[in-house]
């Protein structure tokens, strides 16, 4: 979930629908597949200026209530509501979650134009025995009267459902890496947070020291804040993070998720104090094991990374954390890790342990080390502002990452020559910019360099055509047709047979059918003539798709038993097919079923029914058909 | 001699007005016109007539005889038509009855689809192909961009048969792959490759793990994005009617570059926005794209020198917006009385 409060945190967004923006960037490529947003319209603040018992109810108040606009009646019957607190109001015509409109009425004869709400009545808490106690928001004194509740409370966001081809899901699915793509579409600039901090004179290296040993953690940057104080975020970073799909746990754990929901670099904490002299990170070993933070123990193999303490594991690298180095609400001191770890090991490690989360699954899909840095920066900042943190200078960095720029020198001339478009220079200027690629143009020759953010362009012409083409609009594209020989197309091989033997049989008046290739062990073996062994799947989706099956007739009993119980009488069908056997051999099959009248008059009763002779007819027929001289046929009466 | 042919014609004329059988009229042609008949007789007592008298008896004889002839033969038909007539009214049928019902033989409705494309590209050049289902990991995925491994590769959506090595084909990409590599890289590819393929999907109306693809793929020189929209536009045409436009959408796959989407205008509301387009006018119908340099380099084909388009369309898609089928497991447990329904001859 991308959230566009979160993101106006980057770029200029005033003025913009945030519906047309979504169609916008979906035609640029990203899918924006729902736009989900909280406004609630007629939702506002309010000031109860009295409040009176309801006259014939023992609980209910009838209130006036200011809106700003005008003073309305509005029958309460929370025990909280009482004459000068601010409220949130629904008046008629608000749609609360669940599809609840408000609507004026009576209630007890008293008039009501409205509801006072509680929170969890406008989807923003949970409805517990606690929250319904609670009764009814109050609002601080100096809350506006008539203003958007949703708004003042900070909560009037819209939100991007994204679904994103996987190229693109390693800079779509991070704040900052979606004002990108925003500001690609826009064609604005991004701005960056700032992150500043004070450092002390202590310095990390006099309590820990980092040492890589595996090939497979190309960038790890160590830090350390010290004197952390763990307690509550505050209501900013809890409500960005909420939005985005995470829940808060506390300071220290929501900042490292909202660092990694901005930089989509993932961040992992050690209480330092439990950590030991000593970061090494290496391959794990087969058979090693680690307690994680979920308490279980896990099974570690040589393909895992780990980072220990120069013995002992203290966290599977991009997976899960040890619970031997954890983040307690104890905790002092704190080494902060930002690294890059090797894209497949991961995915493979986090999918064996089931491990999947949010943070394997960015490893898992590459990280650029510039935003490895500014994130440790982030991090650092907002512990020392949200944690009362110290930050200590120095750090512990392993770097091997490959710096060379991504560049790559192209002509409009190719480009178009991909795309079969005629862009000019100047347009191919303006797609560049919007992309915010660094381009010089010398001659009709654009050098360009592609960001590291962009992981997923490569320095070649196809890739650039595709970037500037999609922005430049495949609006633009004619409808040609390739410039190659003429030739007539054939049927290739078996397809030329097979083509042949079906249209055949449908001349003879059987219907073709398809049916699953895929079946339970007794319907696969069925039909078993050639006595083969049936192929099995080592890992099914479920039991009844567990095999190959050895022969179609079962499925055409099937496709009979089907349409017989659906009261169709006569039922001639074939079927062209593959079989398999567990030698994974495969064979082309065809498969009849014939079953009541061929030719049939109800009237007359000249009626021509199907047996075995018909059968053996069309057979032969076909095959004389194909042109085969002679053959011989073989009844098997299992 | 005249008294007597005026007797013959009035016995004849009264002859001929009792008659009724086939019978009556050989009788009748035996008394008057056969050999023996009373008019064949006149001519034979003629050589004793002087020549006068033979010749005016030879003109009276020739006359009574044209004209026994002609009424007698009138009358044989007269009378043949009465008995076939009569016949006819005995032995009528009632044409109102309903005809014997002739077996047809329908093609299931995704090889209509597909019979669809085969009709349009074989006749722009393009091969049909097929490869094998129990295919190799190095064909479904590693030539296609894909090598072991790769986060965005569908391993957890593939089944696997033996080990890592051989799968369910997860699409029919592997058939370009084979083809390609046949090549070696020296001739153009025109090629398209229905077939059946198989992923882990939970089987539902919009969900089958056993599914039908219709995939292209065109190398040769100067093959560019443009072209790859001229074509699929003629096939869109074909399937959905003449007046639909086609629309390309940037997207991202692993096998192209540029990559696309591919959109059909609404051939139900022609764009004014309907149940079936979601009211925007537009329909997904696949995916496409310029074949990427290392799918290309993979299969040993020179990028510098060689360039193609390649485009995916699942039959069940087509036919579900084709035929306005909901549920796709319909392809799979066939009702007959559907087959049959749908097997009409089309426009164009």
């Amino acid at each position: 979930m991308i959230s566009l409060n979160w993101v106006k945190d980057y770029i200029d967004l005033e003025g913009e629908d945030l519906k047309e923006l979504a169609t916008k960037v979906t035609k640029a490529g990203i899918n924006v597949e729902a736009v989900i947003s909280n406004h609630i319209d007629n939702l506002v603040v309010g000031e109860v200026v009295d409040c009176i018992d309801h006259p014939d109810s023992d609980h209910l108040h009838v209130c006036k209530v200011n809106t700003g606009k005008e003073t309305t009646q509005i029958v309460c019957g929370a025990p909280n509501v009482r004459k000068g607190i601010k409220v949130i109001v629904a008046l008629p015509g608000a749609i609360l979650p669940g599809d609840f409109e408000i609507k004026a009425g009576k209630i007890r004869g008293e008039e009501s134009n409205g509801m006072i709400c509680a929170l969890f009545e406008l989807g923003l808490e949970e409805k517990t025995e606690e929250t319904y106690a609670k009764g009814i928001e109050e609002l601080p004194s100096d809350a506006p009267v008539g203003m958007d509740a949703m708004e003042y409370l900070g909560c009037d966001d819209t939100l991007y459902d994204l679904d994103v081809h996987k190229h693109r899901n390693n800079d779509c699915y991070y704040h900052i890496g979606f004002a990108h793509e925003i500001g690609t579409v826009l064609g604005k600039k991004v701005k960056y947070p700032e992150s500043k901090y004070n450092e002390t004179s202590d310095k990390v290296e006099n309590y820990v020291s980092l040492e890589v040993e595996t090939e497979k953690c190309p960038y790890y940057l160590g830090r350390m804040v010290r004197n952390v104080k763990i307690g509550e975020s505050p209501e900013w970073i809890k409500k960005r993070i909420t939005a985005a799909g995470m829940r808060p746990i506390n300071n220290v754990v929501d900042i490292s998720n909202f660092v990694m929901l901005e930089y989509g670099q993932p961040t992992h904490f050690f209480d330092a104090d439990k950590l030991g002299k000593k970061v090494l990170v290496r391959d794990a070993k087969d058979g090693e094991k680690i307690i994680t933070l979920d308490n279980e123990e896990r099974d570690l193999t040589s393909n895992d990374i780990v980072i220990t303490d120069g013995t002992t594991p203290t966290c599977i690298a991009g997976v899960m954390g040890g619970l031997n180095t954890e983040v307690d609400e104890n905790t002092k001191n704190i080494f902060i890790e930002a690294a890059i770890f090797d894209a497949f090991s991961i995915t493979k490690t986090a999918s064996r342990l089931n491990l999947k989360s949010e943070a394997s699954k960015r490893y898992g899909k590459g990280l650029n080390y510039e935003y490895t840095i500014a994130a440790m920066d982030r991090c650092l900042s907002l512990l020392e502002e949200y944690a009362s943190g110290e930050v200590l200078s120095g750090e512990l960095l392993h770097d091997k990452v490959d710096k060379t720029e991504k560049e790559i020198s192209v002509t409009a001339i190719e480009l178009n020559g991909v795309l079969g478009m005629s862009m000019t220079n100047e347009d191919i200027e303006a797609q560049l910019d919007k992309l915010d690629f660094k381009y010089e143009l010398n001659g009709d020759t654009f050098k360009i360099v592609i960001p590291r953010r962009r992981l997923d362009v490569e320095p070649n012409k196809a890739d650039l055509a595709e970037e500037i083409g999609r922005l430049y609009g495949y609006n633009n594209l004619e409808d040609t047709l390739p410039e190659v020989g003429t030739k007539r197309g054939v049927y290739v091989g078996d397809v030329a047979l097979r083509k042949s033997i079906s249209k055949r049989l449908r001349t003879l008046g059987l219907t073709e059918v398809r049916t699953y290739t895929l079946n339970d062990e007794k319907t696969a073996n069925m039909f078993n003539n050639d006595n083969k062994e049936v192929l099995a799947l080592p890992n099914p989706m479920s039991s009844d798709k567990g095999y190959l099956r050895l022969s179609i007739l079962p499925s055409l009993l099937q496709t009979y038993t089907y349409n017989k119980s659906r009261k169709v009488d006569n039922i001639n069908i074939y079927e062209i097919a593959k079989t398999y056997d567990k030698e994974y051999k495969e064979d082309h099959k065809v498969a009849m079923l014939i079953s009541g009248n061929y030719l049939s008059n109800a009237v007359n009763s000249v009626n021509v029914k199907t047996d075995f002779y018909l059968l053996k007819g069309i057979v032969e027929n076909l095959l004389k058909y194909l042109g085969t001289s002679s053959w011989s046929i073989c009844i098997n009466l299992n | 001699m005249k008294e007597k042919i005026g007797a013959i014609k009035l016995e004849l004329d009264k002859d001929l007005e009792t008659i009724k059988t086939t019978q009556d009229i050989v009788d009748i042609k035996a008394k008057y016109i056969g050999k023996n008949g009373c008019i064949t007789e006149l001519t034979k007592n003629m050589k004793d007539l002087s020549p006068e008298e033979r010749k005016e008896a030879g003109m009276l004889s020739n006359e009574i005889k044209n004209y026994a002839t002609s009424k007698i033969l009138g009358k044989e038909e007269e009378i043949n038509n009465a008995i076939l007539n009569e016949k006819l009214s005995k032995e009528a049928i009632d044409i109102t009855l309903p005809g014997t019902e002739i077996v047809n033989g329908a093609p299931s409705i995704l090889e209509k689809v597909i019979e669809d494309f085969e009709e349009v590209f074989m006749s722009m050049g393009y091969d049909v192909v097929d490869g094998p289902e129990l295919e190799e990991d190095r064909y479904n995925f590693e030539l296609l961009g894909l090598p072991k491994g790769h986060p965005a590769r569908d391993a957890q959506d593939t089944f696997y048969v033996k080990g890592d090595e051989l799968l369910l084909r997860s699409h029919t990409s592997p058939v370009q792959a084979r083809v390609m590599t046949s090549k070696e890289g020296k001739e153009p590819v025109r090629i398209i490759c229905p077939g059946k393929a198989y992923r882990r999907d939970d089987d539902d109306a919009t969900h089958s793990h056993q599914f039908t693809q219709i995939e292209g793929l065109i190398v040769d020189k100067d093959i560019k994005l443009s072209d790859l929209k001229g074509t699929v536009t003629v096939i869109c045409k074909k399937l959905f009617g003449e007046d639909t436009v086609t629309r390309f959408r940037p997207s991202y796959y692993q096998f192209t570059e540029p990559s696309v989407e591919m959109d059909i205008s609404c051939f139900n509301c022609k764009g004014k926005g309907c149940n079936i387009c979601k009211n925007s006018g537009w329909i997904t119908i696949g995916g496409a794209g310029v074949v990427h340099y290392d799918v290309l380099k993979g299969c040993g084909y020179d990028p510098e020198k060689w360039s193609g388009f390649a485009f995916g369309f699942g039959a069940e898609r087509c036919a579900m917006l084709k035929y306005g089928i909901s549920d796709i497991r319909t392809f799979y447990n066939v009702d007959l009385r559907e087959t049959s329904s749908f097997d009409r001859k089309e426009e164009n």
